[in-house]
């Protein structure tokens, strides 16, 4: 059987997120390197943006639309995907690694006889074979492996691989209206959290540790982010005292994040944090104690007191950005 | 109601990795097993819905592992699980090998909740809740971080980027479970003592096809120490700086 690959799109309130992108990026690379064809879906209700699709592939995209696909059912997608790769006999099948991402690699992978991955991070090619990289134990090892099956399911963690644009395409965009959805698990109402930005999708993060001593003094943490257009992210010991919500946990049972800048402030570095976020491009760490052990991966550091460093370091991007 | 909850055995996250001489796995010596800490979670759950069903509802804990699982096995049933199985395979399985035995082993025990950890901490994957759930036919919500089960309606709320999903759906159904879902208890003394006369089942299982073939397991490229170009805020303009000029990361 020829390859042939499906990106698999992924857009939230109509609106395509970024590591779609990501993903169509490395559906096009590898579909140049197997000189195999290569196809997008999306499921959803209105897309507005669904034209961005053509910045970074010429490829054609199959719009599966219905209003009640507007939220993930994992019932209903799973169903239309995995009939979509049977009926057209992809082969390779990326998928971003997200929570709507993960949840539908499994499903479409048992509907579709396929062998599964999650959370790669480099796919490369070893005597023809693709060769999938991912990150184990945490982070604390790689494991390299290949998927002996004729149908490859995976997902990419976001902000590792590169979206790259391409010249102007006009890749066809057929919306197929769909009907009879399986809805046997439904998505009744979506809750946005407060935050502004979340951690799992944050470009830069700022984040906070016991060093900060209180909850109180998080606005620091706050105005630093802000000025920096970051998400505000915090250890586990400051989510265990109630000083900041779980969803900010960065760390081995909190979010695993790999932003372009990490900066830490008042916090140690233990390993179970830094499983979280050591594939950061840049690490900043501000602690006063200068043999913490997040200096050892961090990029640049002050060995200082947050309470003095950091409105000062806020004033200074602010200073930067006026 | 019988209520199944699957649990992995893994090395505690305080280890230190070291890779063994095959490179293909981890060198055990040395290295504690712990329950998944997200296991946890789905053991906590699996207690309370016994506690809410009443009558002469049953937990059973499912492992895939081999005899050092044990150990493991008999926390479980400290926390107040009822009857334990540990399935015992002839080779090293993957996800989905785990997957199809958890399923064998649910069905015939005929549980209509099953409580997964939202991840196990070896390999990261997150997966073996969902395929186990195709695998049944079961609904299935993953990464849960609150649940109601009334009658036969299940309503939970998931955890997504930038906020939370509340999901409808109806049993038979497979949960897997994420850090706010609840407070995992203790084992009391009187659990630990328990746990001592319960019978853990052990069963071989024969692993067929096997997908995932490792290649190599290395360690992650080891990344230089950083500057520290500081003590106080006079170092902050150099900071900026850098991360301007060197970085450009902003
Ligand atoms: C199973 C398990 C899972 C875990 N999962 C996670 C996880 O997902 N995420 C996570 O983060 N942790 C996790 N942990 C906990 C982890 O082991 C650490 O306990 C935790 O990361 C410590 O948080 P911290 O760095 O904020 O606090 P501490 O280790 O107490 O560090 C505080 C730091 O602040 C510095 N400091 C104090 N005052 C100042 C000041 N005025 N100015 C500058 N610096 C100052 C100190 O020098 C110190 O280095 C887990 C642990 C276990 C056992
Ligand atoms: N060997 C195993 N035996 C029983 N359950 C397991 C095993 N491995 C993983 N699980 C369950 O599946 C969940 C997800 O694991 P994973 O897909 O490996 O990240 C874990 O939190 C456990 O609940």
């Amino acid at each position: 059987m020829p390859e042939k690959i499906l990106a698999v799109l992924e857009q939230r309130e109509g609106q395509i997120k970024k590591v779609s992108y990501e993903v169509l990026s490395l559906a096009n690379k590898l579909s140049k390197q197997l000189a195999s064809e290569f196809e997008s879906v999306i499921l959803g209700n209105e897309v507005s943006n669904i034209s961005e699709i053509n910045k970074y592939s010429s490829c054609k995209t199959t719009h599966f639309k219905n209003p009640e696909l507007n939220n993930y059912s994992s019932s209903a997608y799973s169903k239309i995907i995995s009939n979509f790769i049977n009926d057209n006999q992809f082969t390779i099948v990326i998928l971003p690694n997200t929570a709507m991402g993960i949840d539908l690699a499994t499903r479409v992978a048992v509907k579709t006889n396929s062998a599964i991955a999650t959370d790669c991070i480099k796919v490369d090619f070893l005597d023809g074979a693709l060769v999938f990289t991912k990150p184990v134990y945490a982070g604390k090892s790689l494991i390299n492996f290949k998927l002996n099956s004729e149908r490859k399911v995976f997902t990419i963690r976001p902000n590792i691989f590169k979206a790259e644009m391409i010249e102007a395409s006009n890749g066809a965009i057929e919306v197929k209206e769909v009907a009879d959805l399986d809805l046997s698990t439904k998505v009744t109402s979506y809750k946005k959290s407060e935050g502004k930005l979340d951690v799992s999708e944050a470009d830069i993060i700022v984040s906070g540790g016991r060093g900060m001593k209180g909850s109180e003094n998080f606005h620091l943490i706050e105005e630093l982010a802000e000025a920096l257009g970051a998400a505000v992210g915090a250890s586990r010991a400051v989510v265990d005292a109630g000083w900041r919500p779980h969803r900010e946990q960065v760390g081995q049972t909190g979010k695993t994040v790999s932003p372009t800048l990490y900066v830490a402030c008042g916090i140690s570095g233990a390993i179970q944090h830094l499983a979280g976020m050591s594939s950061s491009k840049y690490i900043v760490a501000i602690n006063k104690d200068k043999d913490a052990p997040i200096f050892n991966i961090a990029d640049y550091g002050i060995a200082g007191d947050v309470f003095e460093i950091l409105p000062a370091l806020t004033q200074e991007i602010k200073k930067l950005k006026s | 109601m019988k209520i199944a909850v699957c649990v992995s055995n893994v090395p505690d996250t305080a280890t230190k990795i070291k890779i063994a001489q095959d490179r293909k796995s981890i060198d055990p010596a040395g290295v504690t097993f712990i329950i998944n800490p997200y296991d946890e979670f789905a053991i906590e759950e699996a207690l309370k819905t016994k506690e809410k069903f009443g009558g002469d509802s049953l937990t059973y804990s499912i492992t895939v592992g081999n005899d050092s699982a044990k150990e493991t096995i008999r926390k479980v049933l400290a926390l107040g699980i009822d009857e334990a199985v540990l399935l015992k395979p002839d080779k090293n399985p993957d996800s989905l090998n785990i997957a199809k035995a958890l399923a064998e082993e649910i069905k015939s025990l005929g549980c209509e909740i099953v409580f997964f950890g939202k991840q196990s901490v070896d390999y990261d994957s997150g997966i073996i809740g969902q395929l186990t759930a195709e695998l049944l036919g079961f609904n299935c919500i993953s990464v849960v971080v609150d649940l109601k089960i009334e009658g036969n309606i299940v309503i939970a709320e998931r955890e997504i980027e930038g906020g939370r999903e509340v999901v409808e759906s109806s049993l038979p159904i497979v949960i897997t479970t994420q850090k706010g879902l609840n407070e995992p208890r203790y084992a009391s003394l009187k659990g630990i003592m328990a746990a001592k006369k319960k019978n853990i089942t052990e069963k071989q299982i024969q692993i067929n096809e096997v997908f995932t073939e490792i290649v190599e397991m290395n360690l992650p490229p080891s990344k230089q120490p950083g500057r520290i170009i500081g003590t106080d805020s006079s170092a902050v303009p150099e900071l900026v700086r850098l991360l301007r000029e060197e970085a450009k990361v902003i």
